[in-house]
C-alpha cells in the first residue's frame, strides 16, 4: 500500500502526532495538554507556512 | 500495647507491599510502553492518554511506510544511518516486525519517501518519550 501525501498534508499529519504526544506528555492536567498540543499544532503548522513563503521569496 | 505494635507492623507490611508494587510498575510500565507504544499508560488506567498516545505513534510508522519510507537496519557505518536506528528501534515490537516483514525498503526515486524515514524515525523518538512518561506516573512524579 502506498500512501500518497502532498508535502502540506505531509507536514500537519506529523505536526498532529507530534503534537498529541507532546501535549500528553509534557503537561499534567487535561485542559493544559490540549492548550499546549493546541500550541504545538499551531506552531509546527506555522512554522511551514512561514518557513513556505520565505522559500517562495527567496526564489522570486 | 499488643494492638497498637501489630496496627504498627501491619502497617508498615502494606507500605513495603506497595512501594514493592511501585518499584515493579516502575520498570514494567516503561517496558511496555517502548514494546507497544501506550501501553505503558493502558497498564496504568490511564485509558485516554495510552489510546491517544498508540494512535499517534501508529500512524506515524505506518505513514512512514506507507510513504514507502526506509526502515534502518543495525549497521555501524554513517552516523546518520547509526542514529536512524537509534531512532526506529525506539518504536520497540513495531520495528522487529517490520523488519521481519521487510518492510521499509525505501525508494530514493520519490522525494515523499524521505519524509516517510523521517516519520518513522520520529514515532520512534515519540514512543521514548511516551515510555519516559510512564515511568514518571509509575514513580508518581506525575498523576
Amino acid at each position: 500500500m502506498t500512501i500518497e501525501f502532498s508535502h502540506f498534508t505531509a507536514a500537519v499529519v506529523f505536526a498532529a502526532c507530534a503534537s498529541t504526544v507532546f501535549g500528553i506528555t509534557q503537561r499534567n492536567t487535561t485542559r493544559e495538554m490540549l492548550r499546549y498540543g493546541a500550541y504545538c499544532f499551531v506552531l509546527f503548522v506555522g512554522g511551514v507556512i512561514v518557513a513556505s513563503w520565505a522559500m517562495w521569496l527567496l526564489k522570486h | 500495647m499488643a494492638n497498637v505494635q501489630n496496627t504498627t507492623t501491619a502497617g508498615a507490611r502494606v507500605s513495603k507491599n506497595l512501594s514493592a508494587t511501585n518499584n515493579n510498575l516502575a520498570i514494567i510500565a516503561p517496558l511496555a510502553g517502548w514494546l507497544l507504544p501506550g501501553l505503558g499508560h493502558l497498564i496504568q488506567r490511564r485509558w485516554t492518554r495510552g489510546l491517544l498516545l498508540m494512535l499517534a505513534v501508529f500512524i506515524m510508522f505506518f505513514a512512514g511506510l506507507g510513504m514507502q519510507g526506509k526502515v534502518y537496519a543495525f549497521n555501524t557505518g554513517d552516523l546518520l544511518d547509526i542514529l536512524g536506528f537509534v531512532g526506529d528501534i525506539g518504536v520497540g515490537l513495531l520495528y522487529f516486525v517490520a523488519r521481519a516483514m521487510d518492510w521499509g525498503a525505501g525508494n530514493i526515486q520519490r522525494a515523499v519517501a524521505d519524509y516517510g524515514t523521517k516519520y518513522i524515525v520520529v514515532a520512534g523518538l515519540l514512543n521514548i518519550i511516551s515510555a519516559v512518561d510512564a515511568y514518571h506516573i509509575a514513580i508518581g512524579k506525575k498523576q
